[in-house]
């Protein structure tokens, strides 16, 4: 194609994805976003430009050749399509659908000046989901043995990235997963409206399937320490990720129908709740939710909180609209949804009844100061401002730092003093002998697609060491 | 998936649990706890293991039929299978040559509480036991205490064994010691925890309680099993589930204990409608 040809074709009509209405899926917890159909796919792969030092792969932090993997799906050969994407991205269904594109490789794409970006994640949501729906997924032939064995520790994306890559390099891999699914936050945390689970299940049984041994119901540290571990095993990789929820240390937050937003989504995720009373765990039904927070967690909560048939759900955050570090697209969701946004607002206390169970809410009103060193303006109480406001429910969505079991147990392990692990940002390798580590549990909580490259890189550092 | 060896009922309710877990079995101490799913779509259950054989590798539970998920352990037969087992899960039960303790126990906790007389024994302790029950039919294991007890008491609802009453007759047993023991430990219900801890903070005896508050992971990721203490927010499955029961904010405990009363009462959750055996959060056994 030339320069020539290709500007005459600049096509400015950003593809949107069809989308259940949202009177329609504030009831139920079918995925929103549905999906391009093939003719979608290629008109949307057409815009892109090609260009020859494409910017959007910087934005990537795994890098993937994204007009490579584009050019494939305007010439409607999905397979070549979705090989190129998996040679850098082995969760293409995962990240097509929870990256935050817009601040990644979407930010960077050249047409973004002209406010029409190429929706990159878009179609790679499509290439995967239709490498599934073709039932076309390859197994790749396992490689001779090198009898060298690797335990991985956490089965979230870090995990599973680091396990696909070192058994593909002909290692012996097994996976510990403290609890009885796996897939980290995106079996237990992220809900079936934004992943549904059988994608996730898919990726994990894709592992499995390359040799992968995955041990769920195992606690590392309890049911056997890391130094037990490393006896048996070569090297260690570990990703527990971040899940320890913080509480804001203010009155009533033990009051029935107080949640962490952990609690709150892994009953509605992991234990099924969301069918509930068709499931074994009990839901409470609430009228009004309060949701404290700004970011994807929050979002996550308050748009299930919705669909769970609250008739009153708020966010409370304490800076402005524009600071919420949740992705846009979940804020416009959850705006189309219903969702009530209460920003400014910093919560006091929680106020319960005479049984134990949450009633009111009081809240202080906030105004912005001066930028603070995160170039945030920081936000500012406004005086005697404090007012009550009736909830029955209120989910505590204000960040989660790493667990700290395993530190706890493993001599010699350093952390910082956010509790997570010291590791070279290049390679993952801790400060303990044939121990790496990566993921939220290194970084505090972060995003998938950069677990994903800590995996990556560590699985190539582990390889060096056991070769 | 971990086997079932046997389950029996030993007395009305109450169940025996034997299941093959040779990892847990080689690794688990008094006063820890395991987690198990029924069925594949289950509840995580909290139950905390009353006996081991590392040799065989099998743990010992012994449980008490109250709801929906208890109700489905309550039907498995030996050479099925439960989905999940994970542990050992919680701190062991502090244990020290502490000169004379008394094990204050009820309800499951008859069970849970006699791993942690065979060791205070092994460490030289005095043991004396108080057992508590709503009457003699219910309690069981009397036998398997006589050898690792210096003395064992029973309480009894109705009279039929022991004292009559309830374990508020405990501030008579233990006045009537030639000296009051150095260390209380209570495993059971609620009601019998939070009660002895008001005996024994008038008497000036520290006492342990193992807490039982409704957990999901049991590895700290949730916050449900939350409890003050002094003040203090705690984690019953990564900070106890022991804790000093004179510290304890029993009120807050006893009601989020209760937050899922009403949901776990809708009828078409049990397979047959069980006996109310906890009302109001309270051990009627
Ligand atoms: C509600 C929610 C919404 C989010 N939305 C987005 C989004 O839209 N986009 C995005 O990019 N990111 C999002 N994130 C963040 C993203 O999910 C995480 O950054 C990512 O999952 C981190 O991956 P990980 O592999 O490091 O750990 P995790 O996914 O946290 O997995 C860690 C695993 O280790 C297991 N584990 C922990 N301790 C032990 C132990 N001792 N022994 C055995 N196993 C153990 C845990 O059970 C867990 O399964 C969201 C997070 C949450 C909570
Ligand atoms: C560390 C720990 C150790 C325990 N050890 C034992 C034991 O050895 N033997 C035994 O019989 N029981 C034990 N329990 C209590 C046991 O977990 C509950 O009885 C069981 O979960 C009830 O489940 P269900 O579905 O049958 O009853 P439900 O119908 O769910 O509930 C009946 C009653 O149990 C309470 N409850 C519900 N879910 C839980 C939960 N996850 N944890 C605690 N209480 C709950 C409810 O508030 C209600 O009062 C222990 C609990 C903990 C936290
Ligand atoms: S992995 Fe994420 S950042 Fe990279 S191209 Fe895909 S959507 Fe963009
Ligand atoms: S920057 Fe945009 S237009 Fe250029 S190759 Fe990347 S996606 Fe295509
Ligand atoms: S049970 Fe979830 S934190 Fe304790």
């Amino acid at each position: 194609m030339s320069t020539e040809e290709r500007s005459k074709k600049l096509d400015l009509n950003r593809n949107d994805m069809p989308r259940q209405s949202p009177e329609i899926r504030r009831h139920n917890f079918n995925e929103v976003a549905l999906g391009y159909t093939q003719d979608l796919a290629m008109t949307e792969a057409k815009r892109c430009m090609q260009c020859k030092k494409p910017r959007c792969v910087s934005g990537c932090p795994v890098e993937i050749d994204i007009p490579g993997f584009i050019s494939f799906v305007t010439q409607g050969d999905f397979a070549s399509g979705i090989k190129r994407l998996k040679e850098k991205n082995c969760l293409p269904a995962v990240c097509g659908r929870v990256c935050p594109q817009e601040s990644q490789c979407e930010s960077q794409c050249i047409l973004r000046n002209k406010g029409a970006e190429v929706a990159i994640g878009r179609i790679e949501r499509f290439l995967a989901d239709w490498e599934a729906s073709a039932g076309a997924v390859e197994i790749p032939a396992r490689p001779k043995s090198t009898g060298k064995k690797v335990a991985v520790v956490g089965s979230g994306p870090a995990g599973v990235t680091v396990a696909g890559d070192l058994i593909m390099l002909g290692h012996e891999v097994t996976i510990f997963e403290a609890l009885h699914k796996a897939g980290g936050v995106l079996t237990y945390g992220i809900p079936e409206f934004r992943l549904p689970k059988r994608i996730v299940a898919r990726e994990v049984d894709y592992v499995r399937k390359l040799g992968v041994n995955v041990v769920t119901d195992f606690v590392v540290g309890k049911t056997r320490t890391v130094d037990e571990l490393l006896e048996e095993y070569d090297a260690m990789f570990i990703a527990t990720g971040a899940g320890l929820p913080w509480f804001m240390n203010i009155p009533g937050e033990s009051l029935n129908g107080v949640y962490s937003a952990n609690e709150y989504l892994t009953r509605m995720n992991l234990m099924q709740g969301y069918k509930f009373p068709g499931s074994s765990t009990p839901v409470k039904k609430h009228a009004r939710v309060a949701v404290v927070g700004g970011g994807n967690v929050a979002m996550d909560s308050a748009r299930t909180a919705l669909r769970m048939g609250a008739k009153e759900v708020h966010i409370i955050y304490r800076r402005s609209m524009d600071e919420l570090p949740a992705r846009h697209e979940e804020v416009e969701n959850a705006e189309e949804e219903g969702v009530i946004f209460s920003v400014l607002t910093l919560p006091l206390q929680y106020i319960g009844d005479e049984n134990g169970w949450l009633k009111e809410i009081e809240c202080l009103k906030m105004e912005l100061g001066e930028p603070d060193a995160s170039g945030r303006r920081r936000p500012v109480e406004i005086k005697d401002s404090n007012f009550r406001t009736e909830f029955d429910a209120l989910v505590c969505a204000i960040g989660n730092s790493p667990n700290p079991l395993i530190p706890a147990t493993t001599a010699g392990l350093e952390v910082t003093r956010h509790g997570t692990i010291v590791a070279d940002p290049e390679t993952g390798k801790t400060t303990r002998d044939r121990i790496w580590a990566g993921g939220d549990i290194v970084t505090g909580a972060a995003t998938v697609i950069l677990a994903m490259g800590a995996g990556r890189k560590a699985a190539r550092a582990m390889h060096e060491f056991l070769s | 998936m971990n086997r079932v060896v046997q389950r029996t009922m030993i007395v009305p309710n109450m169940h025996l649990l034997e299941l093959e877990a040779p990892q847990i079995a080689s690794k688990i101490r008094p006063g820890q706890f395991v987690i198990v799913r029924p069925d594949e779509d289950g509840e995580r259950v909290p139950l905390s293991v009353a006996d081991w054989d590392k040799e065989k590798g099998t743990i010992t539970i012994v449980f008490m039929e109250v709801g929906a998920s208890t109700g489905k352990l309550a039907s498995l037969k030996a050479g099925e299978t439960v989905p999940t087992c994970v542990g050992p899960l919680g701190n062991a039960t502090e244990i020290a040559p502490f000169g004379t303790v008394m094990l204050v126990a009820g309800c499951y906790g008859i069970g849970s509480i006699y791993p942690v007389a065979r060791e205070l024994k092994k460490q030289g302790n005095k043991v004396l036991a108080v057992i508590e029950g709503r009457s003699s039919f219910l309690l069981y294991w009397l036998d398997k205490f006589v050898g690792l007890t210096d003395r064992i008491f029973s309480i009894t609802r109705d009279g039929s064994q022991g004292l009559k009453g309830h374990v508020s007759r405990l501030a008579e047993i233990i006045n009537g010691l030639p000296s009051p023991p150095d260390r209380i430990i209570v495993n059971g219900c609620t009601y019998l925890m939070s009660h002895t801890s008001e005996i024994t903070r008038s008497l000036g005896i520290p006492t342990v309680v193992n807490l039982n508050p409704i957990m999901i992971d049991g590895t700290g990721m949730c916050g449900v099993c939350r409890v003050t203490v002094t003040g203090k927010m705690k984690f019953a499955c990564v900070d106890g589930p022991e804790f000093n029961g004179h510290e304890v904010d029993w009120k807050e405990f006893l009601a989020r204990r209760k937050q899922y009363m009403d949901e776990e009462a809708l009828p078409f959750r049990r397979s047959e409608p069980k006996p109310a055996i906890h009302k109001e959060g309270k051990c009627q056994a």
